[in-house]
């Protein structure tokens, strides 16, 4: 998978609540009405910024602690963010990401700015920074996890091998 | 000559389960005891499971969704969201607990649903709460839960495991709640990703199971996935009566291989607050004191048990919550809430001023019973303090034990409790 965006950079510990907060989640389970809320506690345009055009929501460390609530990776990928580029994940977040089908990437963000065009080739595992003229390397992910990112989440691959076939 | 090291209580119970020898590192496919979800992720898993073309779980006994985050419903979106839920129940057979039965983490195991040496998932980061009785529970995701819902199991990563002895002894005043504060203070909000975490020590075994859960609650605060303490005969004598399985308890090898240890010296450890916006903002209580707050939040499912209603009561019997304080009481369960009427406690608290809510999560997560104003300062027994988790981004929450709150809820600002406990 290969996908070319702007960089929206936020900073270490972005937790769940920031990326919805409970407050939204309960409403309802119509992804699309509530994708307007990403972000917003931190970052009240997020959605406007990122939806026409896609986007890779880069981060420091720790991304997507707290809570296990998977609108969290599910209003990212309707808002149209491409991928998650962060120095680390927590580990709820990055498996319901891996589930629901969004990629995460670790790798060591801190030479890319805010703004920066990116280009991210998830198989060879390398992050260009168009921008700076750099390029990124980081480590592939564990078999189980690049089959079901591949299958397109864990609901895609019950579909395709009627449950776990890993 | 290949030396064989002894095992940790997650790789007993990943070995257990999955017909392996399981080692830290190992990517396993285990086999669940039980799955629940609540009301702000079972929808999710349930148009999951619909996705997936499933329409049945793998055992309708062992799983349960539970009505708890915004409960009774305050608004039409939740409505829809709790009638998916009993409608679940009803075409699965799986047991459905409806408004007013408490909090999953507190149901689960009071249920008996789990006992000593289980594998379970949950949809709720808080499923790590189970680990104080010797059961490897672990948050998962909606789609996660539906997997493990429609066949039984789901891949596991084996963890890593920190040990977190505690020496000594706790001070008066002192409580589980402070041990855990100190601890992320100390290791940090990433301070265990990705591992287990296991408690040992005096301080531990001294302490009742109710105390351990709040201990095991917080795991996840610092990145761990379960928060795991040996079964003694506390937990095997708490489990009495609550259900038909019995239990394995699974205990480490002396030779188990940690991937970090810590030893933490209780009896040098007073009263501890969380500071606003992060559960690893921590500070000896000395200097928060005279902090004003305009709510107190007694309950959530790291402090809503019965030991925890009577702490508040011994501080508030014959006082009152200073009229500048709204102060929320919510139980973890309906068990829990008669038994606080049995105990008086309920009269005691609601007498002082406190105003009490179904047994559920209460003003915890923002959706309804509390939510704080502009600028407004809360000390909350609950696990998490991040900004606009109460449902305000502009209010500050502090974390403390119950005593801690107990104390400040009479001075309208935060309060050492440990002048009620010489
Ligand atoms: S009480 Fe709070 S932390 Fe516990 S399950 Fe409910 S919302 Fe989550």
């Amino acid at each position: 998978m290969e996908f070319q965006a702007k960089a929206f950079k936020y900073g270490d510990d972005i937790n769940t609540d920031y990326i919805i907060s409970g407050k939204h989640k309960f409403k309802s389970a119509d992804m699309e009405a509530m994708a307007v809320h990403a972000m917003e506690d931190l970052d009240s345009e997020y959605y406007n910024k990122v939806k026409p055009n896609g986007g890779f929501l880069v981060a420091g460390k720790n991304f997507g602690m707290g809570s296990s609530r998977e609108q969290a990776p599910l209003v990212l990928i309707h808002s149209n963010t491409k991928a998650i580029i962060a120095k680390s994940f927590a580990r709820i977040f990055f498996r319901n990401a891996i589930n629901t089908g969004l990629p995460v990437i670790e790798c060591d963000t801190d030479l890319i700015d805010d703004g920066d065009e990116l280009f991210v080739d998830l198989e060879s595992g390398v992050v260009r920074d168009l921008t700076k003229d750099i390029e990124i390397p980081f480590p592939p992910l564990p078999p189980v996890m690049a089959q079901l990112l591949a299958d397109g989440g864990l609901v895609e691959h019950f579909k395709k091998h009627g449950g776990f076939s890993i | 000559m290949i030396t064989i090291t002894g095992k940790t209580i997650a790789e007993k119970i990943f070995s257990a389960h999955s017909g392996t020898d399981a080692r830290a590192g190992d990517i396993v496919i285990a086999d669940v005891d039980f799955v629940m979800g609540q009301d702000g992720t079972s929808p999710l898993a349930i148009r999951a499971l619909e996705n997936m073309g499933v329409d049945s779980v793998f055992d309708p006994s062992k799983v349960a969704v539970v009505m708890d985050h915004s409960s009774p419903s305050p608004i039409e979106g939740v409505s829809a969201l709790h009638t998916m839920m009993r409608e679940f129940g009803k075409k699965t057979g799986v047991t459905v607990y409806d408004i007013g039965e408490g909090v999953c983490h507190q149901i689960i195991p009071e249920r008996g649903h789990v006992v000593p040496g289980d594998l379970m998932v949950g949809c709720d980061s808080h499923t790590c709460t189970y680990g104080a009785v010797n059961v490897f529970s672990t948050g998962v995701g909606s789609t996660d839960g539906a997997a493990a819902m429609a066949a039984g199991k789901l891949w596991f990563k084996v963890p890593d495991t920190m040990k977190v002895t505690y020496t000594g002894a706790l001070n008066p005043g002192v409580f589980s709640k402070d041990l855990i504060l100190y601890l992320a203070g100390k290791i940090g909000v990433d301070g265990a990703t990705y591992m287990a975490l296991e408690f040992h020590g005096p301080v531990i075994d001294a302490l009742s199971v109710e105390a351990r859960m709040t201990i095991s609650n917080m795991a996840i605060e610092v990145g761990a996935k379960s928060g795991l303490m040996v079964a003694d005969e506390k937990t095997i004598e708490w489990f009495k009566g609550r259900g038909e399985k019995t239990p394995d308890p699974q205990s480490p090898d002396a030779d188990a291989v940690y991937a970090d240890s810590i030893e933490i010296d209780a009896s040098q450890i007073g009263p501890q607050i969380a500071k606003p916006h992060a559960v690893d903002n921590v500070s000896p209580i000395e200097e928060v004191e005279g902090t004003p707050i305009a709510q107190g939040v007694l309950g959530t499912c790291t402090n809503g048990r019965l030991e925890d209603f009577a702490i508040a009561a011994q501080i508030l019997e014959g006082r009152k919550v200073h009229p500048d304080v709204r102060f929320i009481v919510a139980p973890s369960s309906r068990q829990v809430y008669l038994d606080a009427i049995e105990a008086g406690y309920i009269q005691t608290l609601t007498r002082a001023g406190a105003a009490v809510v179904t047994p559920g999560c209460g003003p915890c997560v923002g959706t309804h019973n509390g939510v704080p104003s502009d600028g407004e300062n809360v000390i909350s027994t609950a696990n998490r303090n991040f900004k606009g988790r109460m449902g305000n981004s502009n209010a500050f929450i502090y974390l403390g034990s119950p005593a801690t709150v107990a104390a400040s809820v009479i001075e309208a600002k935060i309060t050492d409790p440990r002048k009620y406990f010489e």
